[in-house]
């Protein structure tokens, strides 16, 4: 039984990066469909760079990079340009897929040394709890440490109400002369960060090795995931659980021989996000306050 | 003017002054050469029809445009203001005609968007209700901007930028939402701004309160600077003349015409209350003749909403016997149906309620006629048709247009204005609803919309028009009721109503047959 719960909260990590980098982005306004891409990028670089330096720090911090990376270029179409964000998401992640196939193509069938696990001295004895929560590798703090932040920032700091004024209005907030499309860059650079942290997460730790479309949606997933947080930060983790747990059920089901299809398990956290859309919809002042009304909408300067 | 300010202005040049600005968009020349000064202590109106160039101009002095030639000097001195953060360091604020306020947030969190970094929320909050206080403009701090009227929305404008301790106010058609009181309180307000020696620049269409606020006007015209004039001795139609170049045909206040066939009833409209933020509607009773313009005056946020969409049909109540159009009850049919009924309807909101922005107008044609079967032949557009349609309502309407079917978005307020109106008088409706037909638009229009109605109602149709400009409710209302608190009034024949009584009923007292429930 620990075993399972560790591995739901194991499997909720990437998402939890993914989604909160998503969901600063579009709290600034900008939807970017691309996380699957980004998260693949994020993957592969991991990878290959902790196969290359044989250390999976330096694969975190290729990681994170690369997912950077990644989302400039969403952010040249889809800022710079003022093409549409959906389909420049759309092509980001395929984009993402092809090229971390290229670049994985040698490290297909290799094997790398996953991240230690840094066990918090003290709590981790707290009886049943303790080697569930406080014994975990260092990305896994990282991600609620990060979610943690996120919320303070967007609710408790001024740069926080700047990035969620410009996802609210961004002709407002133009008109205030906050920098739109400055903001939207930083809060998409951020996001692809975030998901190339949750890509990285797969081969350092889940699975030690390297395979094309080795993200398996998760991606979507994360995207489904905002929307269920509806955009909240602390939603990230309730929802992230539910999902993680969702995808180990699966697993752990076929495992088993249950016999409801694995398929119907994994539309599961899609039918959830989609009864959340309902009850946003159903309730006005929700949905007034929360979702930024600019998301996916250009943004072109008059000047 | 004080004393003080008198002398401020002898001592010291202009406070803000701009030599031969030009700004162009593409072949579009928005402000033409345009010379301007306004001194401390002054209140100084930008007078003009829309397109005349207030816009760019201002917005050249707030820094959200650059001029591409002339000359900016600020106490004297050249500067360069290249974007709104600038302008509010240097001194300068500005309240928009459309609010730039951000709906999610609450009020606080809007006002401190647009004050430098570095203070709390809490020493923030209790300057907004300091300011609020000590003008009587008051605004909870955390309530949220979408669950605001727009009267109270303009409030957080008009406090953001108070805020931030100005030296120049610009303040661009402040008055347009707001009751003759709250525009007096505000008249009280930038009159103690000058004699601190504060400037404010004051853009209104509306002269009486142009010529009761401010000492000097500057005129725009297509772009130029037409002439600054002092305001003392000078008349409304004087004023205007500058602004449209020709004479104003002044509207005389509407006889009620000879006993007429009804053809409008609303017989005990009752709307419950949706949501904490709405208005209940009780007891609604409207009786339009043939030939009648009925006017329902009103401060904004006493029910004109809920009242304008229970008359166009989006909103229905379960009963039947509570509308008529000529003696045909419609109390449940919807919107289209009521068309087919020939009743036309002219909202309040242009973009995206009376039409819709990002189409063409010859689309916009159809839209109010598909359910006529206008336009449309088994279910296949008209397209040569629609075109000529919209053709010919900017025809009649002297709807200006800059391309042959240009989108809806590309006109002008006053344009699409005079387009959405023209659509719905061209069909001849026996009852044209309509609300706010000239808000925001510029004097020509204004006067040419106002005229097409007059012009209507003396075809034989029947008028009920919901407005917040009381001036328009006298000029072409032949009775008049008013709308508080969700009850409207007994309608009263226009000659026997003063404006002072009608402002009486519109603040609340029912003295004067109105029906307190």
């Amino acid at each position: 039984m620990e075993a399972l719960i560790l591995t739901v909260l194991l499997t909720s990590v990437p998402l939890i990066f993914a989604a909160t980098g998503e969901l600063v982005a579009e709290r600034s306004g900008v939807l970017n469909l691309g996380v699957e891409g980004m998260m693949l990028m994020g993957a592969v670089s991991a990878f290959a760079a902790t196969s290359i330096f044989g250390n999976p720090y330096m694969g975190i911090l290729a990681g994170a990079l690369a997912g950077a990376m990644t989302a400039a270029v969403f952010s040249l179409f889809a800022l710079g340009l003022a093409t549409n964000q959906v389909a420049t998401g759309l092509a980001l992640t395929i984009f993402g897929s092809g090229l971390s196939g290229l670049v994985g193509a040698p490290y297909v069938g290799g094997t790398v040394d996953g991240l230690p696990n840094l066990a918090i001295p003290i709590l981790v004895d707290v009886p049943i709890i303790g080697n569930l929560l406080f014994n975990h590798d260092i990305m896994a703090y990282l991600s609620i440490g990060v979610l943690m932040l996120v919320a303070w920032f967007l609710n408790r700091t001024r740069a926080g109400l700047v990035l969620r004024a410009v996802g609210n209005s961004h002709d407002s907030a133009h008109a205030l002369g906050y920098r739109v499309l400055l903001v939207r860059f930083g809060a998409v650079s951020f996001g692809g960060l975030m998901a190339g942290l949750g890509g990285a997460y797969l081969p350092l730790m889940l699975t030690p090795h390297w395979s094309e479309g080795m993200t398996a949606g998760r991606g979507w997933i994360a995207l489904a995931l905002v929307v269920f947080a509806s955009w909240i930060p602390s939603r990230i983790l309730i929802g992230a659980l539910l999902f993680g747990g969702i995808t180990i059920m699966q697993l752990a089901g076929q495992a088993r021989g249950w016999t409801v299809p694995s398929q119907m398990l994994s539309m599961l956290p899609y039918i959830a996000t989609i009864i959340v859309l309902v009850l946003i919809a159903r309730n006005r002042d929700f949905a007034l306050a929360n979702s930024p009304a600019c998301l996916g909408r250009l943004f072109i300067s008059n000047k | 003017m004080s004393k003080s300010s008198n002398s401020s202005c002898s001592k010291l040049g202009p406070l803000l002054e701009a030599v031969g600005i030009t700004k162009s968009f593409g072949d579009f020349v928005a402000n033409d050469d345009v010379s301007f000064s306004i001194h401390a202590g002054e209140i100084h109106a930008l007078l003009g029809e829309n397109g005349a160039g207030k816009s760019t101009f201002v917005k050249i002095a707030y820094g959200l445009l650059q001029p591409d030639t002339g000359q900016l000097f600020w106490n004297g001195k050249p500067v360069f203001i290249n974007g709104p953060q600038h302008a509010r360091k240097l001194g300068i604020g500005m309240v928009f005609q459309h609010f730039s306020l951000f709906d999610a947030l609450t009020v606080a969190e809007n006002i401190q968007l647009a004050m430098p970094p570095g203070e709390t929320m809490a020493s923030l909050s209790s300057r907004i209700s300091s300011i609020s206080k000590e003008y009587g403009i008051g605004v909870d701090p955390d309530a949220r901007i979408y669950n605001l009227s727009v009267g109270q929305q303009q409030r957080v404008e008009i406090i953001r930028c108070l805020l931030q301790d100005p030296k120049l106010l610009i303040m661009d058609e402040p008055t347009s939402v707001l009751t003759p009181q709250e525009t007096e309180q505000l008249f009280s307000v930038l009159r103690r701004f000058a004699d601190n020696g504060l400037a404010v620049l004051f853009i209104s269409h509306k002269l009486d309160e142009i010529r009761a606020l401010t000492s000097r006007a500057t005129v725009l015209r297509r772009g130029q600077n037409v002439g600054s004039v002092a305001i003392k001795g000078q008349t409304n139609s004087k004023l205007a003349e500058m602004m449209i170049g020709n004479k104003v045909k002044n509207v005389a206040r509407q006889k009620a015409p000879a006993k007429s066939k009804l053809l409008f009833e609303v017989k005990n409209l009752y709307r419950p209350q949706e949501s904490a933020f709405s208005v209940t509607l009780r007891n609604i009773s409207i009786a339009a003749n043939a030939g009648e313009i009925f006017g329902i005056a009103g401060i904004a946020g006493n029910g004109q909403g809920e009242l304008m969409s229970a008359l166009i049909g989006e909103w229905r109540g379960s009963d039947s016997g509570v509308m008529f159009l000529d003696g045909v009850d419609v109390s449940l049919k919807n919107p289209a149906e009521r068309r087919v009924a020939r009743m036309g309807f002219i909202p309040e909101e242009r973009n995206g309620h009376a039409a819709v922005p990002s189409m063409s107008l010859a689309e916009n044609a159809l839209l109010t006629s598909h359910s006529i079967v206008e336009l449309v032949r088994h279910g296949v557009l008209d397209l040569s048709g629609m075109k000529a349609k919209a053709g010919e309502i900017a025809k009649d309407f002297d709807v200006r247009l800059p391309e042959a079917n240009p989108l809806a978005s590309s006109l002008s307020g006053g344009n699409l204005q005079k387009f959405v109106v023209g659509r719905e008088i061209i069909k001849v409706p026996k009852v044209l609803i309509v609300s706010q037909p000239t808000w925001g638009v510029d004097v020509g229009a204004a006067v040419f919309i106002r005229r097409a109605m007059l012009d209507l109602a003396a075809e034989g149709s029947a008028i009920v028009m919901i407005s917040q400009d009381l001036e328009e409710i006298f000029a072409i209302s032949h009775r008049i009721a008013v709308l508080h608190d969700g009850i409207l009034s007994d309608a009263e024949p226009a000659g026997n109503l003063t404006a002072k009584k009608v402002g009486l009923l519109m603040g609340g007292s029912h003295a004067v047959g109105g029906k307190s429930v």
